[in-house]
């Protein structure tokens, strides 16, 4: 089936977008991931411009996290004071990497810079992932973790708190405010909701209770994402409407049998597969920086 | 009437009629590319049937200009390094020819007349040492070549009874839309001795016409738009899967 995307100016095959909205779809579901670290580099390979796939694939986001958001908060695992202070901070960085994205344009870096975010971001986290949930998988019988420290001790550190009840925390609001700003920033340029930097930076560095992670992660994702659709229609005018139609009619399916198939998997092994995928798209991206690349020549427009 | 008009200037010029299958290209929906006929009847100057005419059809997109990049190892690291202006490029070049260029006419006049992805006139600007120049003018036609956009084929003109002559050229489904312009020439012992011009206008119709210009011109009503409809559709699912 050919359809022709009007803004990525040619003519794709259908089903296979279909197909690739699914895919991402799945892992969202299971994950509580959005998928946008896999769609961006795939539609690139498909052939998509950079740019077009990278805004489209935020916007796809947006639809793949909605229905998550509304699961979640249904049973009261969104903490909307955090989620909101994040979407604050999430804004200002989408501004931030709306001008970060035209001055790495403007001196000829982009794709460099992207693919190199995309390496240390997906590599470092995928490492992360595949070493907690392998610890699990093996020493499952070991019995308690070591006492973890409730969050980072920066984060302690700084001042003017807020109660925030749903994560049972008292902190700064100052710190999640930064964390949104962080993944703001990532979701402009790379086309990412964010899901695989904010989990663990709230498990981690925040230290909040982890049954609202998901949720407020997916209520973050939701709003990031919608401010990154609004940003790159204004400045880059590069969301294909035609492209996300497609993606989405793959990923809202794909994501309600992943979630699914979630119950009924074990925790620990889908972990384990998240970080392989994770670590794969790293790895495919870290041969692209070193070695070389089928296009010596990139074009510009004036 | 135009035959005995030519025949009584009594010049030595040949006569050439071209015409293009297709003067209005419609990209929508569906849209896969499409092929254009370019054809026509040469005749020498006394209107009969000439003899030793080779062919040349040219056809060129419209111009835009560019700034091509080039990556190079940096500390290992592939990043983008020196840079070059070209101020027209052609979105799309086709040229075919009834026999290989080298046996019709030199390097000059084919230079002259942009007979070859070799000859496109890019008109570079910025440095001025030749050699990288032409090192980065290879590079784009190479990308191009590769995108489908620029294309020779030295056999795509075929010529019946010396006189009717047809040419066809595929324009892929990522063109760039605008004015096309086709020329035909009419070469015999090295020299062009007759051309002719005709023009294909390639746009969008319909939605994506209108997907286009609301992305252009209303950009927050667009992302709005967008925004609803994958918010919509997320929803929707949700709701119509808790069902099942």
């Amino acid at each position: 089936m050919d359809v022709y995307l009007p803004i990525a100016n040619l003519s794709v095959n259908g089903l296979w977008i279909v197909a690739l909205g699914a895919l991402t779809g799945v892992l969202s579901g299971l994950f509580g991931v959005g998928g946008g670290f896999l769609t961006t580099p795939l539609l690139i390979f498909y052939g998509i411009p950079p740019t077009v796939a990278a805004a489209s694939a935020s916007t796809q986001v947006t639809g793949a996290s909605v229905s998550g958001v509304i699961a979640h908060s249904k049973r009261k695992g969104v903490d909307y004071r955090m989620g909101s202070v994040m979407v604050a901070g999430g804004i200002v960085g989408a501004g931030i990497g709306a001008l970060l994205f035209r001055f790495f344009r403007s001196i000829g870096q982009i794709d460099v810079v992207i693919n190199a975010l995309y390496v240390v971001l997906l590599g470092s986290i995928g490492l992360l992932m595949a070493r907690e949930s392998l610890q699990l998988l093996r020493g499952s019988a070991s019995g308690k973790q070591a006492a973890r420290r409730r969050h980072h001790p920066l984060v302690a550190n700084l001042p003017w708190r807020w109660r925030f009840y749903a994560s049972g925390l008292y902190i700064s609001p100052l710190a999640p405010a930064l964390v949104g700003v962080i993944v703001g920033i990532l979701t402009m340029l790379m086309g990412v909701g964010g899901g695989f930097i904010l989990v663990p930076a709230m498990l981690y560095i925040l230290g909040m209770s982890a049954n609202v992670v998901v949720g407020t992660s997916l209520y973050n994702i939701l709003f990031v994402t919608i401010a990154t659709t609004i940003m790159h229609s204004l400045t880059t005018r590069a969301v294909d409407i035609i492209l996300v139609t497609l993606l989405l009619i793959g990923s809202v399916t794909g994501a309600q049998f992943g979630s699914q198939l979630a119950v009924k998997a074990k925790p620990e092994l889908l972990r384990l597969i998240l970080a392989a995928i994770v670590l794969a798209i790293a790895f495919r991206m870290f041969l692209g920086l070193f070695y070389r690349p089928d296009e010596i020549y990139t074009v510009y427009p004036l | 009437m135009i035959l005995a008009a030519f025949v009584l200037m009594g010049q030595r010029d040949a006569l050439l009629v071209p015409e293009v299958s297709q003067h209005d290209v419609k990209v929508r929906q569906g849209f896969t590319g499409t092929e254009l006929l370019l054809f026509g009847a040469v005749l020498d100057p006394r209107g009969q049937a000439g003899q030793g005419y080779d062919i040349v059809v040219v056809l060129k997109g419209p111009s835009e200009p560019v700034r091509l990049r080039e990556k190079e190892r940096f500390a290992g690291v592939w990043v983008n390094a020196e840079s070059n202006d070209f101020r027209s490029v052609p979105s799309f070049f086709a040229v075919a020819s009834s026999r290989p260029i080298d046996q019709i006419v030199d390097e000059k006049t084919a230079a002259i007349y942009e007979f070859g992805t070799g000859y496109i006139q890019l008109s570079p600007s910025g440095t001025i040492d030749p050699e990288q120049q032409q090192r980065f003018a290879l590079g784009l036609v190479d990308l191009k070549e590769r995108q489908g956009l620029y294309k020779e084929d030295m056999t795509g003109v075929s010529i019946t009874e010396d006189v009717l002559y047809q040419a066809r050229i595929d324009l892929p489904s990522n063109v760039t839309t605008g004015t096309y312009t086709a020329e035909t020439f009419a070469v015999t012992q090295g020299r062009v001795i007759a051309s002719a011009e005709s023009q294909v206008e390639v746009r969008k119709v319909g939605l994506e016409r209108e997907v286009e210009y609301a992305s252009q011109n209303y950009g927050l009503l667009y992302g709005a738009i967008a925004v609803m409809l994958s918010v919509l559709m997320g929803w929707g699912a949700g709701r119509l899967f808790a069902r099942l």
